[in-house]
């Protein structure tokens, strides 16, 4: 999935501040209208903004994984459902300040991240997906225990109060979790962007392009492999904690395989490894299915699944091919004037 | 004892289901080295393939025999349409095809027969087996049945050309080429046998589990768990870590406290992580260069 | 006589890379032929080219018909049979399904039962391990298998890729007396890349010399031998 890197890498010193421009004016486009849209729509738009959002950290804390390490996860909904419950818990249970909440979610979701981890570390390939696709698939039975059930709420789940605008903000709550998301997903994003440059990012994607190089290179293999895993972890249930406040709710059949395929899907449609594609993998799991369902209950599977092999014939880089051909016309538009 | 007894029989006899999946999951590993996560929903499919059947008024063996023709159609047809474009696309754009492919599956046949759980018959009944109350009729048939599905595997792969070939194909495609085996035939051949064998485990395993589209789910995962305890590229050895997997759930869910139905699912995710750190070849598989 | 095998332009590609660069040579009915260069020459591509195994473009013509757009099984369906550089053994099968496999594109069962017996005979160590695992025998056990595995197929051409790669030499001229035999016999034509050159040159009757993927000497087998460049790179003497 790397031709299209390789197709970029050599241009000129001239096309690169093109480029540099066209996305410089793409970014704050979009950045004026994730400000703007909520002012003018309905309390249930919002909501569903909000939700893209959610979603579009969650994905982007799988491509971190996949984009940054090359390992990549069915189970991503069992982090995501840790994050939300370890959120639901600490409000109900304990009062704490729901903004509180997603530091703590994201460190247990990064230690469960690391321990998981852990026994990731020697698999590769299939051989992860499956553990990976596991994981997802025994998480609801999990959170269904009986021996957490007072904590937890059992197959009840339980129920999250929203939280109100502060200092008295005119705004509805829905508007107020909407830009309070949207700062989140903005942070999680510079993080992301800032990681991928740092030092352990390269020594990630070092990882991710040749293994046997990068520990020749002296890059410690099973660290930054185990915090590639954390850190996805902690970021993705930072997702699951904002999801659970959004939603006002959490039980345990709200996490199954279906989400982690969503976010699988969300990833593989944004285009693996680059972070900007999350919000369109993003929008596309969370309104394809509001539209498939308009025509007919329990369609969204099979819209999904069609679109989802569309986009792997079609353009199999996602959301970023389509990008990168939008960035090309652009070029051509403001080399001709 | 008795008690013992009676679980490790009714372990071999969910066993016996999850050796099938495990077949099914192999066959298909064996020719394009990737696990088809959608076997389970594959399988759900051809078991409301012969609900709807015998809902006509199928007798109930001409339903099966029928099923098991149309599960091995539709699964050369998807192999054709949906991996056999993919075979040289990387890891995950296959995932993604496997997920596509069960997600539609799966949303399809909830849309034709609707998410409510139905009965499904079993031709063998539910009486004691031989008037001994160690097993049903039932667990004694799903036996029964696996162990002439096996027998008749070995067989073909043993004895007839065309598992001869099918055998070259998967072990070594370019030799086999050069043999003038048509290897792209061999893997939709093997796409068609995981999928009526995928058929025979959603059909024995309905009367149990009753029918509904989300039903293979835990089964799939204990597939798996099986494939992986046997060895990825052993048949026999999914087999036999089918029948192992049957009676381990079984005799941990009796003996063990406060594991019952409860942990089914994290058990199959405990041992498939557990094969696969300690042993990832399983236990009759080959060593094979870990794929990256 | 006529050419049983015509290749006009042949040019081979492992990726962006070039391989071969426009080859041209035909072989006769029934004559065998050798094929001679350094490593890395690009003796195996031609070879694989010939079988559709690799992209290739140009000409080749088998008996007359077009190779071009068939598939590699199609082409050995034709009568090519091609024993791969490393043999391509089926290890975890047996000596005698290897054989089997061999004879997979007929269907006369009766004549596939005489020519593993025939198999056998010009192979004794073979018969003796016909039930063990192909992949336990010896390299040397292993290259006859290959040999006889191609020949199961009864085809009309059959490539060889270093037949003697590993093998004592006193294999290598049984070995090479035997395909002698099978191109009398059985007139089979045969094309057999060697680094061993003094002994193909030997059974061969023409020979073409190529160097970084383009022929740079074609003639009579003894031609070749006799020439000075030829002796001094390949022949060592
Ligand atoms: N799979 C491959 N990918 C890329 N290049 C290849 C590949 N196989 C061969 N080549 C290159 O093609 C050229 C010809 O290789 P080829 O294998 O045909 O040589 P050869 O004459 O058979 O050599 P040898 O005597 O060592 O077997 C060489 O430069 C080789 O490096
Ligand atoms: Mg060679």
């Amino acid at each position: 999935m790397s031709t299209i890197q390789e197709t970029v890498a050599p241009a000129a010193a001239a096309r690169v501040t093109i480029r540099r421009s066209v996305s410089t004016i793409a970014q704050i486009v979009v950045l004026l209208l994730l400000l703007a849209t909520p002012l003018f729509v309905k309390n249930f738009v919002i909501f569903q903004l909000t939700m893209w959002l959610v979603y579009a950290i969650a994905i982007m804390a799988l491509n971190l994984l996949t984009g940054g390490s090359g390992q990549f996860s069915l189970g991503q909904s069992a982090f995501y459902a840790l994050g939300a419950y370890t959120s639901a818990i600490l409000m109900e249970h304990a009062d704490v300040n729901y903004v509180l909440t997603l530091p703590a979610s994201a460190l247990v979701c990064f230690v469960a991240g690391v321990l998981f981890g852990l026994p990731a570390l020697r698999l590769s390939g299939v051989y992860l997906a499956l553990a990976t696709f596991a994981l997802a698939t025994a998480m609801p039975q999990l959170l269904k225990l009986g021996v957490f059930e007072s904590w937890t709420g059992g197959v009840q789940g339980l129920v999250v109060t929203k939280p109100d605008a502060p200092f008295h903000l005119p705004i509805s709550q829905d508007m107020w979790l909407y830009y309070f998301t949207l700062l989140v997903t903005l942070l999680i994003y510079a993080a992301s962007v800032n990681l991928l440059n740092s030092r352990t990012g390269r020594a990630m994607m070092a990882i991710r392009d040749n293994e046997i190089a990068a520990s020749a290179l002296g890059v410690n293999l099973p660290l930054y492999k185990t915090l590639a895993f954390g850190i996805s972890a902690a970021f993705t249930g930072i997702a699951g904690a904002l999801g659970a406040i959004v939603v006002q709710f959490v039980a345990p059949d709200g996490y199954t395989i279906q989400l982690a395929i969503a976010i699988f899907l969300g990833m593989v449609v944004g285009g693996v490894g680059w972070l900007p594609g999350s919000l369109a993998g993003s929008a596309f799991i969370v309104f394809v299915p509001n539209v498939a369902e308009n025509i007919s209950k329990g369609l969204s599977g099979a819209v999904f699944g069609a679109l989802l092999i569309v986009v792997i014939f079609v353009v199999p880089h996602g959301a970023r091919q389509v990008a990168l051909y939008g960035e090309a016309l652009a070029k051509k538009f403001l080399k001709n004037n | 004892m008795e008690l013992f007894v009676n679980q490790v029989l009714a372990g071999i006899a969910t066993g016996a289901i999850y050796a099938c999946m495990a077949l099914a999951v192999v066959m298909i590993y064996q020719a394009i080295d990737h696990l088809n996560f959608a076997q389970g929903e594959m399988a759900m499919f051809s078991t409301f393939i012969a609900w709807q059947l015998i809902q006509w008024g199928v007798p109930y063996w001409i339903a099966f025999v029928l099923t098991l023709a149309i599960s091995f159609a539709g699964g050369i047809i998807i192999e054709r349409l949906l991996f056999k474009p993919l075979a040289h696309a990387p890891i995950l754009t296959h995932v993604a095809g496997f997920i596509a492919l069960f997600a539609i599956i799966n949303s399809v046949a909830g849309l034709t027969w609707d998410f409510t759980i139905k009965q499904f018959p079993s031709p063998f009944g539910s009486r004691p087996f031989l008037g001994s109350q160690l097993i049903s009729t039932h667990q004694a048939g799903m036996i029964g049945v696996t162990l002439v599905l096996l027998l008749m595997l070995y067989g073909f792969f043993r004895f007839t050309r065309i598992g001869l070939a099918m055998r070259a194909a998967a072990s070594l495609p370019e030799s086999a080429r050069l043999v003038g085996i048509n290897v792209g035939w061999m893997i939709a051949l093997g796409w068609g046998m995981a999928s009526a064998i995928g058929a025979i485990a959603g059909m024995l395993i309905a009367p149990v589990v009753f029918l509904e589209p989300n039903m293979m789910g835990g089964i799939l995962l204990y597939g798996f768990a099986s494939a992986v305890l046997g060895g990825l590229s052993s048949p026999f050895g999914a087999v036999i870590g089918g029948f192992l997997v049957g009676i381990f759930e079984n005799l941990v869910g009796t003996y063990i406290p406060g594991v019952g139905n409860e942990l089914k699912l994290p058990i199959a995710l405990a041992l498939i992580v557990t094969v696969l750190v300690v042993k990832p070849n399983g236990l009759f598989g080959r060593t094979v260069v870990q794929r990256v | 006589m006529s050419s049983l095998l015509e290749i006009e332009d042949l040019r081979a590609y492992y990726g962006q890379v070039q391989a071969l660069h426009g080859l041209q040579f035909s072989l006769e009915d029934g004559s065998v032929t050798t094929l001679l260069g350094a490593n890395g020459a690009g003796k195996t591509t031609t070879l694989r080219a010939i079988c559709n195994m690799i992209r290739s473009t140009g000409n080749i013509r088998f008996d007359g018909k077009p190779l071009a757009g068939r598939s590699t099984e199609d082409i050995v369906k034709l009568g090519i049979a091609h024993v791969p550089q490393g043999r391509g053994t089926f290890t975890r099968m047996t000596v005698e399904e290897n054989l089997q496999l061999g004879a997979m594109t007929r269907r006369d069962s009766r004549g596939i039962a005489d020519d593993v017996e025939r198999m056998y005979d010009h192979f004794p160590k073979l018969r003796e391990r016909s039930d063990q695992q192909a992949g336990t025998l010896s390299g040397g056990e292993q290259q006859m298998l290959a040999v006889a595995r191609a020949l199961m197929l009864r085809p009309r051409l059959m490539l060889l890729d270093e037949p003697s790669f590993g093998l004592a030499p006193l294999v290598v001229r049984d070995l090479f007396a035997i395909l002698a035999r099978i191109n009398r016999d059985d007139k089979v034509t045969i094309l057999v890349v060697e680094q061993n050159a003094q002994l193909a040159l030997a059974i061969a009757g023409q020979a073409y010399v190529i160097e970084t993927g383009r022929i740079v000497m074609a003639g009579e087998a003894s031609a070749v031998a006799d020439n000075e460049d030829i002796r001094k790179s390949y022949l060592g003497y």
